[in-house]
């Protein structure tokens, strides 16, 4: 029985999907437990793919599991059976190298087949290292020349919303890093003026990038104020948090239908989260993980799980 | 002191940036006009701009549709990036802003947000080659040369009212994205005199002639017939063949007319590097064709500043520079 087995015997059924959001039928309590869920197995499904390559962004897709739960058990419409569904909910994910932790959502969310995940970063896979649309079901967008995502999801916007399609939202996922670019504020300033409403970025603050922690290579802070000034509303949660995932989410949503400002999630996340070996160890944009330490990686995390439903 | 009439200097201002002659039949703004009849007929028609509507004639679509005009603001990373999120959404988008602005600094988000999907995104530059007295920071002489390397995009490069108009239609029901150098403001109407219609990828023999043959894209057609014209007085017999598609290039059409003892000569609005001489010589030495090919273009240089007229004549662009220079390689 393999790593992925035990995960999913241990934690009972994947996201059911089926074009209505998870959050639809469920008091809070119900979520919450979904998405923490949701986000164990996508974890033990990231350490399963990392262990193949010897290597991968583990540390990125473990911080940002809470968060990509959240989007696909909690908040996005779609249909596993029909990805280009029309009505669907968008998905953007600007960072491509986090693509081993959306291909762990996408085969929670039954888009990819579970068994598939083992070619990540093959050659001929579906699954390549840095996301790209071409290539994977599921994936809206090519990411990975960071700071391109959530100009794309300003027209995708524009787009549904020009069609009609009022209630379909695009939800944008950006990393700290992405902040320095500056296309990024451009399309922070083009999503106000034009009034998006239904434009939800979701930023991975996880103080880190290729050269080191985000402080030392180019201060972003004041990060909340900043996106205020353009014109959205921001939330700043802990991003390892699913109920505060999940209040924000609502909050957001609220103000969607109200009056029409975008709306940013601005997410705390630990890199490596779930798995304290990893946590603790220096932190690095391609964290080195040794050949028996994958296992160990395992244990941690589902021994983490179990203390957590105690 | 200086005089009034001195300071005008109207043979040598920067403000004269027309490629139409005084006497010449022009239209105003046919993209605009175009595009805002093509929108009639075709609903997923959307446009975009940054900060250039006016300059681009894209004020007259946005005036003709004004909820499906796209005001982006001098951003031309989010102008390029929201065509390609409004074409994953089904639409079809015209994004205008100068050929400098799309090429250089918007080129990250044309390749991997339009082009690697291979969305029918219409990205139009104003500007082309050199079209503005302005300097390097207006004058595009390189744009080809730049998008002819991106794979996927479909390059037009009209010679006037006509051919706009017609490449127009063409551009939105072609499925994939495509790069259109545009003339704004007052373009020449030239190829109504001629058997010819635009088609997306193909080039058109506009005249024959059994000394010379020229083979031309975008305004520099229009120079090329009126040179031939002029080089009739000197009983030189020209041909002109017109290639507005420079990707896919029309390799055979154009070398079916090279392959003939007569001079060769290329014009284009460009630098002699990556453009439409580019384009004719890597498709003449794959089929083995030891014909020599003048290149008429703009050189290998950041250009001048100044009037249009007095740089197209220092460039050699000018109708009396090209009658010069076949008169000379004639001998």
């Amino acid at each position: 029985m393999s790593a992925t087995d035990t995960a999913q015997g241990s934690t009972g059924a994947r996201i059911t999907g089926g074009r209505t959001a998870g959050h639809v039928g469920r008091d809070r309590a119900e979520r919450i437990r979904a998405v923490q869920e949701a986000a164990y197995r996508a974890r033990h499904h990231a350490i399963d793919m990392g262990e193949v390559q010897g290597q991968g962004y583990v540390g990125q897709a473990l911080g940002a599991a809470d968060m990509l739960a959240a989007v696909y058990a909690d908040q996005l419409r779609f249909d596993p059976a029909d990805e280009h569904w029309a009505g669907r909910d968008r998905f953007l994910l600007s960072t491509g190298h986090y693509a081993i932790g959306l291909y762990a959502a996408l085969a929670e969310a039954g888009i990819v087949p579970v068994d598939e995940l083992v070619t990540y970063a093959a050659d001929d896979s579906r699954l390549p290292m840095s996301g790209m649309a071409s290539y994977t079901p599921g994936m809206e967008i090519s990411g990975g020349s960071l700071g391109h995502g959530l100009t794309v999801a300003v027209g995708m916007a524009l787009g549904l919303r020009l069609q009609g399609q009022t209630e379909q939202r695009v939800i944008n996922f950006l990393s700290d890093g992405e902040l320095d670019e500056g296309s990024t504020w451009e399309a922070a300033m083009g999503a106000a003026h034009h009034r998006l409403g239904n434009l939800t970025a979701l930023v991975d603050m996880n103080a880190l990038q290729a050269d080191g922690p985000t402080a030392d290579v180019l201060r972003i802070e004041p990060v909340e104020e900043k996106w205020r000034a353009f014109g959205w509303h921001a939330v700043r949660v802990d991003g390892n948090d699913a109920g505060a995932l999940i209040d924000a989410f609502d909050e957001c949503r609220a103000l969607a239908a109200a009056d029409g400002q975008p709306q940013v999630i601005i997410c705390d996340t630990r890199v490596g989260r779930g798995v304290p070996l990893l946590e603790q160890r220096e932190k690095a944009h391609f964290m080195r993980i040794e050949e028996h330490e994958w296992q160990l990686c395992r244990e941690q995390l589902t021994a983490g799980n179990e203390e957590a439903a105690r | 002191m200086t005089t009034t009439a001195t300071r005008k200097g109207p043979s040598t201002s920067a403000m004269i940036a027309s490629i139409a002659e005084p006497d010449q039949r022009t239209e105003t703004a046919p993209f605009g006009h175009a595009l805002a009849a093509a929108a009639e007929a075709d609903p997923r028609i959307v446009g975009l701009t940054a900060d250039l509507g006016k300059y681009t004639d894209m004020h007259i679509f946005a005036k003709a549709h004004p909820e499906r005009f796209f005001q982006m603001g001098m951003s031309e990373q989010l102008l390029f990036g929201a065509a390609a999120g409004m074409a994953e959404t089904g639409l079809v988008p015209f994004a205008s802003t100068y050929s400098v602005f799309a090429a250089r600094r918007a080129y990250d988000f044309i390749a991997l947000d339009i082009a690697e999907p291979g969305l029918n995104v219409n990205v139009v530059g104003g500007l082309p080659g050199l079209t503005t007295g302005y300097g390097p920071s207006h004058q595009a002489t390189e744009d080809m040369a730049i998008f002819r390397g991106l794979p996927n995009l479909t390059i037009v490069d009209p010679c006037d009212a006509l051919d706009l108009a017609q490449a127009v239609p063409q551009l939105a029901a072609h499925e994939g994205p495509t790069y259109l150098r545009l003339l704004r403001g007052k373009v020449p109407l030239v190829l109504d005199e001629y058997d010819y219609a635009f088609e997306l990828g193909k080039a058109k023999v506009l005249r024959g002639g059994a000394d010379v043959v020229l083979v031309s894209s975008g305004l520099m057609t229009m120079r090329a017939l009126q040179a031939a014209d002029a080089l009739a007085r000197h009983k030189v017999d020209v041909a002109v063949v017109h290639s507005p598609t420079i990707k896919p290039f029309d390799a055979e059409t154009v070398l079916r007319e090279l392959d003939t003892p007569r001079l060769a000569v290329t014009l284009e609005n460009h630098t002699v590097i990556g453009g439409l001489f580019s384009a004719v010589a890597d498709a003449a030495v794959r089929r083995g064709l030891g014909t020599r090919i003048v290149p008429i273009a703009l050189p290998d240089e950041f250009l001048d500043a100044g009037a249009l007229p007095t740089l197209h004549d220092r460039y050699g662009l000018s109708k009396d520079r090209i009658v010069e220079r076949v008169l000379a390689e004639l001998g």
